[in-house]
C-alpha cells in the first residue's frame, strides 16, 4: 500500500529523518513507534503531503505520491482542533468537501456517522459549546468521513477519556476489518502493540527496527521463563536443563526466573520440575515493546 | 481551484453571517448620517437647541433704541433706569442686562451666570451692525455702494492639457484624493488585521494541520485573503448604498426644513442694511456652488474610480499576504507587535506624508517615487490621481504594484507554510528567514 523509500528530511541544521524506508501492507494495522522527537510526525506529514522530503520517495499503491491521493488519506493529527465558532455539522461537511466529496454526499455521510456515535442532536451546536469528548468524536468523523483507504492516527488516544477511547478504538478496528489500512503513531509503545500487525521503531531520525509484531517478538525472545510453585523450596541441581536467574520466596510460594540451557526445550524444563514441585504458574518472559526498543537502541549503538 | 472556492465561501459566509458584521455594516452609516444630520441641524438652527435669551437693554446713548433687532435666540427689550433694572432684571425673568452708557465707552453685559461667548458675540455683532449703519449714514455713504465695494476677488485655477483648458479646483482635488487615500489606508488595516486574526485562529484552534492535510497552505492562505477581501468589498458596497439611501432621506427632510428657515430669515432681513448684503451674497453663492460642482465634474472621475478599485484591490492583496505571514509566525495576537511595525510602517509613513508633502506637491520627485513603490503607491497614487498623472507613470506604478503583490505573496506564503505548523517557538526575524529558505 505504502512504500517509503530512503526518505531524508532536514530542517535548518537538524535532521528529522535520515534514509528511512518501510513497507506498509494493505489492510493491516501498522504501528509507527518511537520516543518524542524521533521523526514520526515528520514522516506522517510527508505521507500527508504537508511537507515534502528532501530526498527519497513514497509510493501509494505503486504510484508516486501526488495530490490525488489526498482524498484517499484520512489524517487525525496530534495537534487537533476544529473551528470554534462554526456549527459542528456544517464543519464536518466543509472538511469532507475539501477532501473531495460533494455537498449532498458529505451531508448524508456526516448524518450517518453522527447517528452512529450518538452525537446527532449536536449537529447545530458550535464546537465551543461541546464537551471535549464530543469534539473528539466529531474530529474522528472528520478524519474518516471520506472513507479513506489509509487512515493515519497520530497519538490517537491521548486526550480521550477511557470510554471514548474504547469507542473510537472499536470504530477504527471496524474500519480496518472493512479494508482500511491504519497507521498508528505513538510514543507510548505498549498502548498499541496489541492492535498492530506490524511496527516500525524510529529513534533519532533513524529506523532501528521494523517487521511483524510476532516476528519481532520471536527475534527478541531470550529463552527466559517464570515458574511458580507452592510448597517447600526445591533445590535445583547443576544437572537441571536450565539456570536460575533469580529466586524469590513469598509467603506460600516460590517464583523462579529461568533461562533454558542450550539444546534444551521447554518440555525438558517442565519434565524436570514436575516431580519436584506443585506448579501453580508457568509463562515465558516476553519482552515488552519498551524493552525491545531499548535493546534495539543499544544494539544499534 | 474548487478547494479555493470552498475556502473562499467559508471565509466569506462565516464573517458575513456574524452579528457583529451586520451591526457594523448597518450602524456605521446610521451613525455617520446621524452625526452629519446633527451637525447640519445645529448649523441651521444656530443654537436653536438652546433656549431663547431675553436681554434687558438700558441704552443711555440713544443709538440703539428700536434699532436693535431681536433674533431667534436673543430677544431685546428696553428699560430706562439702569440702577433699578440691574436689581430686578433677573427677578423679572430676563437672562441678561445690556448696559450702554451715554459715552459708549464701556458697554457691559450682566447675567446671573457669566454670559456665554456665543451670546455676547451675537449681541456684539448686533450692536456693531446698528452702530456702523448709523455712522455710514452720517458719512452719507450708501450701504449698497459699500457692499459692492467689498467684493472679494478669487483666482480661478485652470489646467492646460491635451483637451484644452479645464477647470482645476484645487480644493476638490485635495478632498477627493485625501478621502480615497484614507479609505484605502483604513481598509488595508481593517481587513489585513482580519486576515491575520483568521490565521491565528486556525493556529490556536489547532485545525490548521487538518486543513493542510486536505489543501495546500498556499490555497488556504489565498482563499482566506480573497474571502476576507470580498467581505471588505461587501461592506463597502453596503456602506455606500446605505449612506446614499439614508442621506437622500435625511437630506430631503433637512433640505425642506432649511429652505423654510431661509425664507424666515430673508423675511426677517427685509429691512435695513442686511437686505443689500444678503442680496449680494445670494448673487455670489450660486456661482460659487456651481464652480465647485463644475470642478468636481471636471475631475477625471472614471479614472479615479478605476484607480481606486485597482489600488484598493492590489494594496489589500499585498498587505494581507504580509499580515497572513505575521499571523502564521505567532501563537497569539499579543505576539504580533514586533512584526506589525515593519509591515504597517510604510502605510503610516505614506499617510502622514500624503497630508502634507504629496497633496501640496503632487509632482515632486518624492511624490512620484512614493507612487511607484508598491508598499506606498496605493495611498500616494490616490492623492496624485485627481491632480492629473501622466499615463506612463500610472502604467509603471500599476505594473510595479502587480509585481510587488506577486513578490510579497510569494515571500509571505513561504513563511506562512512553515509558520502555521510551528507551535511554542518564539519566532525571530532570523527564524523567519530560515523558514523562508526551507525547501518545499
Amino acid at each position: 500500500m505504502i512504500s517509503i523509500r530512503n526518505i531524508v528530511k532536514e530542517y535548518a541544521g537538524h535532521r528529522a529523518l535520515s534514509g528511512v524506508s518501510m513497507e506498509i501492507e494493505k489492510g493491516k494495522v501498522f504501528g509507527l513507534l518511537g520516543p518524542n522527537g524521533a521523526g514520526k510526525t515528520s514522516l506522517i506529514r510527508i505521507i500527508n503531503q504537508i511537507t515534502a522530503p528532501d530526498a527519497g520517495e513514497i509510493l501509494f499503491n505503486g504510484e508516486r505520491l501526488n495530490q490525488h491521493h489526498i482524498a484517499q488519506i484520512g489524517y487525525l493529527p496530534e495537534e487537533r482542533g476544529l473551528y470554534k465558532k462554526m456549527e459542528i455539522g456544517e464543519q464536518i461537511v466543509y472538511l469532507a468537501q475539501l477532501k473531495g466529496l460533494s455537498e449532498s454526499e458529505a451531508k448524508l455521510r456526516a448524518r450517518k456517522w453522527f447517528k452512529k456515535l450518538e452525537i446527532e442532536s449536536w449537529w447545530k451546536k458550535k464546537i465551543e459549546e461541546l464537551s471535549k469528548g464530543m469534539q473528539q468524536k466529531a474530529q474522528f468523523v472528520a478524519t474518516v468521513i471520506h472513507e479513506p483507504e489509509l487512515i493515519i492516527l497520530d497519538e490517537p488516544f491521548t486526550g480521550f477519556d477511557p470510554v471514548n477511547a474504547e469507542i473510537i478504538k472499536n470504530e477504527i478496528l471496524e474500519l480496518n476489518r472493512n479494508g482500511a489500512t491504519i497507521i498508528f503513531s505513538t510514543h507510548r509503545m505498549e498502548s498499541v502493540e496489541e492492535l498492530c500487525d506490524s511496527i516500525a521503531l524510529l529513534n533519532l531520525s533513524h529506523k532501528i527496527l521494523d517487521g511483524k509484531v510476532k516476528e519481532i517478538r520471536n527475534q527478541f525472545r531470550t529463552g527466559t521463563y517464570i515458574i511458580e510453585y507452592t510448597g517447600s523450596r526445591v533445590n535445583i541441581g547443576i544437572d537441571a536443563p536450565f539456570t536460575v536467574l533469580s529466586e524469590t520466596t513469598l509467603e506460600d510460594h516460590t517464583q523462579l526466573k529461568l533461562a533454558i540451557k542450550e539444546g534444551h526445550k521447554v518440555n525438558d524444563l517442565l519434565h524436570y520440575m514436575l516431580p519436584l514441585s506443585d506448579i501453580s504458574k508457568f509463562e515465558e518472559v516476553i519482552p515488552t515493546m519498551n524493552e525491545i526498543f531499548i535493546q534495539a537502541v543499544k544494539k544499534q549503538q | 481551484m474548487n478547494k479555493i472556492l470552498l475556502i473562499i465561501k467559508r471565509e466569506y459566509l462565516t464573517r458575513v453571517m456574524k452579528k457583529s458584521f451586520l451591526m457594523v455594516t448597518f450602524l456605521v452609516p446610521v451613525l455617520f448620517i446621524g452625526m452629519m444630520s446633527l451637525v447640519v441641524y445645529l448649523a441651521v438652527n444656530q443654537g436653536g437647541l438652546g433656549d431663547v435669551k431675553k436681554v434687558q437693554v438700558v441704552d443711555e446713548s440713544g443709538w440703539f433704541a428700536n434699532k436693535i433687532q431681536s433674533s431667534k435666540t436673543i430677544q431685546y427689550s428696553f428699560a430706562t433706569d439702569y440702577a433699578a433694572t440691574k436689581k430686578t432684571f433677573i427677578k423679572n425673568g430676563y437672562d441678561y442686562l445690556l448696559y450702554v452708557p451715554a459715552t459708549m465707552s464701556k458697554i457691559q453685559l450682566f447675567g446671573e451666570s457669566t454670559p456665554s461667548v456665543i451670546n455676547s458675540g451675537k449681541i456684539e455683532d448686533e450692536l456693531t451692525r446698528v452702530a456702523r449703519a448709523r455712522r455710514l449714514s452720517e458719512a452719507h455713504i450708501d450701504s449698497a455702494v459699500l457692499a459692492n465695494a467689498q467684493t472679494a476677488l478669487s483666482v480661478e485655477p485652470k489646467q492646460i492639457g491635451e483637451n484644452g483648458e479645464t477647470d482645476a479646483n484645487v480644493m476638490a482635488k485635495y478632498g477627493i484624493g485625501l478621502v480615497c487615500a484614507f479609505l484605502i489606508y483604513i481598509s488595508l488595516f481593517l481587513y489585513g488585521a482580519q486576515v491575520m486574526r483568521g490565521v491565528i485562529e486556525e493556529k490556536v484552534s489547532r485545525i490548521i494541520e487538518v486543513m493542510i492535510s486536505s489543501v495546500k497552505p498556499f490555497q488556504l492562505m489565498l482563499g482566506k485573503i480573497i474571502g476576507v477581501g470580498m467581505v471588505g468589498l461587501t461592506q463597502f458596497v453596503l456602506w455606500i448604498v446605505l449612506t446614499t439611501v439614508l442621506s437622500t432621506v435625511a437630506g430631503s427632510a433637512v433640505g425642506s426644513k432649511m429652505s423654510a428657515m431661509q425664507q424666515v430669515q430673508t423675511a426677517q432681513q427685509s429691512q435695513g442694511v442686511k437686505t443689500a448684503l444678503a442680496a449680494n451674497a445670494d448673487k455670489i453663492e450660486p456661482n460659487k456652488m456651481a464652480a465647485v460642482i463644475h470642478s468636481f465634474e471636471s475631475l477625471p472621475i472614471a479614472q479615479i474610480v478605476l484607480c481606486f478599485l485597482f489600488y484598493f484591490m492590489f494594496g489589500y492583496l499585498l498587505y494581507s499576504a504580509l499580515f497572513a505571514a505575521v499571523g502564521s509566525a505567532v501563537d497569539n495576537e499579543t505576539e504580533t507587535q514586533q512584526f506589525m511595525l515593519p509591515v504597517t510602517m510604510p502605510l503610516i509613513f505614506t499617510i502622514i506624508l500624503s497630508q502634507s508633502v504629496i497633496v501640496n506637491n503632487p509632482d515632486s520627485t518624492l511624490s512620484i517615487w512614493l507612487s511607484m513603490i508598491p508598499f506606498t503607491s496605493p495611498i500616494a497614487m490616490m492623492i496624485r490621481i485627481p491632480f492629473g498623472v501622466p499615463w506612463p507613470q500610472i502604467a509603471a506604478s500599476m505594473v510595479l504594484m502587480v509585481l510587488g503583490f506577486l513578490f510579497t505573496t510569494w515571500v509571505a506564503s513561504r513563511i506562512y507554510r512553515v509558520g502555521i505548523l510551528m507551535y511554542g517557538k518564539k519566532a525571530s526575524y532570523k527564524e523567519l528567514a530560515k523558514w523562508f529558505m526551507y525547501k518545499e
